[in-house]
């Protein structure tokens, strides 16, 4: 199979790599990259554990091909690490015991960033439609909004 | 929303300030891992370019004979190294017994079950060769009704039954599909139907339904060259797996020391995880090819239709009771469609079988569990454990008595609500209980007895109340141990092999630690087990980790102190018994100015005055067993063995909101109170309580799991079945913590992890007939079955 050449912006770090047309972006930074925040939870978009922020906007990554990325910034929980808005929000994810097993968090982590980037102020309903597409199992989601709306402006 | 938290304002329980650490909401020791996603679950780890991909060869029959195999063509697949079928791995394996195949014999007896591997160096060359193994079938009759499965015609789904081993307290009756039979006896249940006004009889259905942790399983094996296999498995049990693995391995000579079994953070487990399902092919394909690490993941659906699933059953419930609200006598039948194999399903019916009188005094008793092949997918361990499942009918009954009795339905359970010192279904006695006081707060808490009304009116509001018991269920004699050293700050590293499976695990078992050596959480790191180097511990399922799991930790910390205490003694010549730990130090009841910092000695010694050190690295040991448990009854009655350390209690109370057209349902407020014995960490039970009750919720009202005719799971996906969004959280959770010490746990606590989705069906099914008068029997109580059933009423 012919390999299409990329370049694309990781967590702020310039890429140029080779890759194939069906390969999946989720494949692509877990295997090729290292990345490992983004999980294989159901592979077809459903459960929102791949979730990554392409040009800022969140996305499941294991809809999403490798050479799409070309041209684009994309931000795995890795990178969001270092923003300032992040880490308000992981701050109080931790108060609040907001993750159990964890396996769900690097994906409501990147939805949670993305809804308070474009709506500081949300409210408790945006932010239950926000993550809604983030499945976790564990924890009746409660403590994780809470978090978050304790995080978003008043 | 906010959550309230209680706590029993009773003299027995020992305040909350007596403690620095225990009872004290403290922030998980595991959070910051998990929130940077620096944690790392199996299938994140690397294993270099050497690493092997593997893929599974799957029966599309649910019944079938195996004619032939032709690898051929597989092997002629670029990337494809090997293909591995039953003839290399004629073993069967299993935890409670041994029926479960490595790869099928000759026979398939579910969709989907393992016929052979494929090894390959890419997981894409790997898929294309299992595609490409021919498989030759005899298709036979399948065996999907656990009901006509006990027809005298009915095809065995295994004709080899009385040659399987298993554990001492199973039955399991030779040329029938009847692969256990848990009969409990108390009593002269004849007399005591004699002695009713009022008798009910009816039957209750539960499907079956998935675990749906969001981590698939996944396994890497290494068999080395020099024989050592280690495995990396997504686990709740390493240690039991390590077990079933040289069970399974035998034949190659392969014995414990030489298994390493390594569990990272499990992305969620819910007892799928527990003992052995898709590991056995990592590790029976590692043996198979010396020197590579080889790596299997389970995609979606397989997590669905080839891990463990809850099993379905039918429940056939027969109750008397006196107009006072007395129950006389109970009869309970439950025949379990428990799957093509019932190495750990079995043991969910024992579990039911020994308890499903639920929390009540119930003196004439006839229980029969009755663990039934079919050619499903292997039933298993899932959260709950059975309880949930029997919970749905009683309870149900117990409304439905009350109203036959005219007896306020709350009155009648606390008639014949459980108390300390009751004899259980199997003669032993039962333990502290706060059960009582958990249906008061309950009661309290939805405003029980006062109508509301919706708003909007094409809506009604029903409410209910139910009650709930369960006890782990695990053999009498399993045990926890534990191992605490110091590091030269006066820092601790615990080393448990209790599975952190989002519980909190971690967090809790430093807080004890904590209690006793007076060392902040903070300086405590607790880490997921390594069979060479952790303790052993049993399995982390049924809720008993913070139990044993504790107190093995608790006696290790106590055998450190003691060890601290020995050398102060030893070096200052202070009597012991004046010695006691303070803020990370030794201190001295006779001389107040007295005190002396971990961090100077428990690594490097205390010099004595002759320049020498005495002393060395301060480590704890601790174990522990219920050395009262024995599974050993009667095989005709129960009675007579002590199978179950301690019932954990409590009621749960629901408010709920149905449109009277649509069915639709809202929960505008759910309530749970669980006499937890004592909570280590409120918080983190409020945790389980809130996450528990949503998933019991979800079971009730959407989750199902579909079959077609030919035993084909039909939605194996979370497109056709739906687990809980955020959008789906109830209005309300309220969780109400009561404390009715445990005698034997660590700081008075018994588990409460799995109690809290056990209540949600019936709280459901009662709230809907306490709105509309109509009676749902068959779970799930979706809104179709609501609007259908009023539609025609």
């Amino acid at each position: 199979m012919k390999t299409h050449d990329i370049e694309f912006k990781l967590n702020g770090e310039k890429i140029k790599a080779s890759v194939k047309p069906n390969r999946s972006l989720l494949d692509f930074l877990r295997n090729e990259m290292g990345i490992k925040s983004p999980k294989v939870g159901c592979d077809r978009g459903d459960c929102g554990a791949c979730t990554v922020l392409m040009n800022g906007k969140t996305v499941r990554s294991c809809l999403v091909l490798a050479v799409e990325a070309d041209g684009c910034e994309i931000v795995t929980t890795e990178g969001a690490n270092k923003n300032k808005l992040t880490q308000k929000l992981q701050k109080k994810f931790h108060e609040k015991n907001a993750f159990q097993c964890g396996f769900c968090a690097p994906g409501v982590i990147l939805s949670a960033t993305e809804l308070l980037t474009e709506n500081p102020k949300a409210g408790r309903e945006e932010i239950k439609e926000a993550i809604s597409g983030n499945l976790c199992r564990c924890t009746g989601y409660e403590p994780i909004v809470d978090a978050i709306e304790k995080t978003a402006k008043k | 929303m906010k959550l309230k938290i209680k706590y029993k304002e009773e003299k027995k329980t020992v305040q909350h300030s007596d403690f620095d650490a225990v009872g004290k909401n403290m922030n998980r020791v595991d959070g910051w891992e998990k929130i940077t996603a620096a944690a790392r679950y199996t299938d994140d780890l690397e294993f270099g370019p050497a690493l092997l991909y593997a893929a599974a060869v799957e029966s599309p029959y649910a019944f079938a004979k195996i004619k032939k195999i032709d690898i051929s063509a597989a092997l002629k697949i670029d990337g494809v190294l090997k293909v591995v079928t039953g003839k290399d791995f004629p073993h069967k394996f299993g935890l409670y017994m041994k029926d479960r195949y490595v790869f099928a014999d000759d026979t398939v007896r579910f969709v989907g079950e393992q016929v052979a591997a494929v090894v390959a160096k890419t997981p894409e060359a790997a898929l294309k060769g299992a595609a490409a193994v021919k498989v030759d079938y005899q298709e036979l009759e399948p065996v999907l009704d656990p009901v006509k499965a006990l027809d005298k015609k009915s095809p065995l789904v295994h004709e080899n039954l009385k040659d399987y081993p298993h554990v001492p307290w199973f039955f399991p009756q030779a040329g029938t599909n009847i692969a256990h039979w848990r009969k409990t006896r108390k009593g002269d249940w004849e007399k005591g139907f004699k002695q009713a006004d009022q008798i009910l009889e009816d039957t209750y259905f539960v499907p079956r339904y998935a675990h749906c942790a969001i981590e698939p399983h996944s396994v890497i094996g290494l068999y080395d060259e020099s024989g050592r296999l280690t495995m990396w498995t997504s686990s709740q049990s390493p240690f039991t797996q390590r077990n079933v693995f040289v069970g399974a391995l035998e034949p190659f000579g392969i014995k414990h020391k030489d298994i390493r079994v390594i569990s990272t953070y499990i992305g969620g487990g819910f007892g799928g995880k527990a003992g052995v399902s898709m590991e056995i092919l990592g590790a029976a394909l590692a043996v198979s090819f010396k020197g590579r690490p080889i790596k299997l993941l389970w995609n979606r659906a397989q997590e669905f239709y080839n891990t463990y699933q809850r099993q379905g059953v039918v429940t056939k419930i027969k109750m008397g009771a006196t107009k006072e609200g007395k129950i006389t006598a109970l009869e309970y039948t439950l025949y379990w469609d428990a799957g093509a194999y019932v190495e750990y399903g079995a043991n969910v019916v024992n579990a039911a079988g020994l308890s499903a009188s639920g929390p009540y005094r119930i003196d004439n008793l006839k229980i029969d569990s009755m663990c039934i092949y079919t050619n499903l997918p292997p039933g298993g361990p899932y959260r709950g454990f059975g309880y949930s499942e029997f919970l749905f009918g009683l309870e149900s009954h117990m409304d439905r008595m009350a109203e036959k009795l005219k007896i306020d339905p709350v009155k009648f359970r606390k008639i014949n609500a459980i108390s300390e010192g009751d004899t259980l279904p199997y003669g032993a006695h039962m333990n502290p209980t706060g059960i009582q006081e958990a249906i008061s707060k309950v009661e309290k808490e939805i405003k029980w007895g006062v109508k509301e009304k919706s708003k909007d009116k094409n809506k009604e509001i029903g409410k209910s109340l139910v009650c709930f018991w369960k006890s782990p269920a695990m053999p009498p004699n399993a045990s926890s141990s534990a191992f605490i050293k110091f590091n030269e700050d006066g820092s601790l590293n615990i080393l448990v092999s209790g599975m952190e499976i989002g519980q909190g695990l971690l967090t809790v078992m430093a807080q004890i630690a904590s209690e006793v050596l007076k060392v902040p959480v903070s300086k405590i790191r607790v880490e997921t087990p390594d069979t060479d180097r952790n303790p052993y511990e049993w399995q982390t399922v049924g809720s008993h980790v913070t139990w044993g799991c504790g107190n093995a930790v608790k006696r290790a910390a106590l055998d450190a102190r003691e060890k601290i205490f020995d050398l102060v003694q030893r070096v200052y010549c202070i009597d012991k018994s004046d010695l006691y730990l303070e803020s990370e130090s030794v201190r001295c009841k006779t001389k107040p100015n007295f005190r002396l910092k971990f961090s100077d000695f428990v690594i490097n010694g205390i010099q004595a005055e002759d320049h020498t050190f005495k002393g060395g690295p301060i480590m704890g040991v601790g174990m522990f067993m219920p050395e009262f448990a024995s599974a050993i009854g009667d095989p005709e009655t129960g009675q007579g063995g002590h199978p179950n350390v301690h019932y954990t209690t409590g009621a749960a109370g629901l408010v709920l909101e149905i449109d009277k057209e649509s069915g639709k349902m809202k929960i505008k407020k759910a309530v749970l109170a669980v006499d937890c014995g004592k909570a280590i960490n409120p918080d983190l039970v409020k945790g389980q309580i809130v996450g528990g009750m949503l998933q019991g919720f979800a079971t009730v009202l959407y989750e199902d799991m579909r079959f077609d005719e030919k035993g084909r799971l039909i939605n194996p996906n979370f497109s056709d079945y739906k687990i809980p969004t955020a959008k789906d959280m109830p209005e309300k959770v309220v969780p109400i913590i009561v404390e009715t010490p445990q005698p034997d746990g660590p700081y008075g606590a018994r588990g409460v992890g799995e109690h809290t989705m056990i209540p949600c069906a019936p709280l459901v099914a009662n709230a809907v007939y306490d709105a509309l008068k109509v009676r749902i029997k068959s779970m799930p109580v979706t809104k179709e079955k609501v609007a259908l059933a009023l539609f025609s009423k």
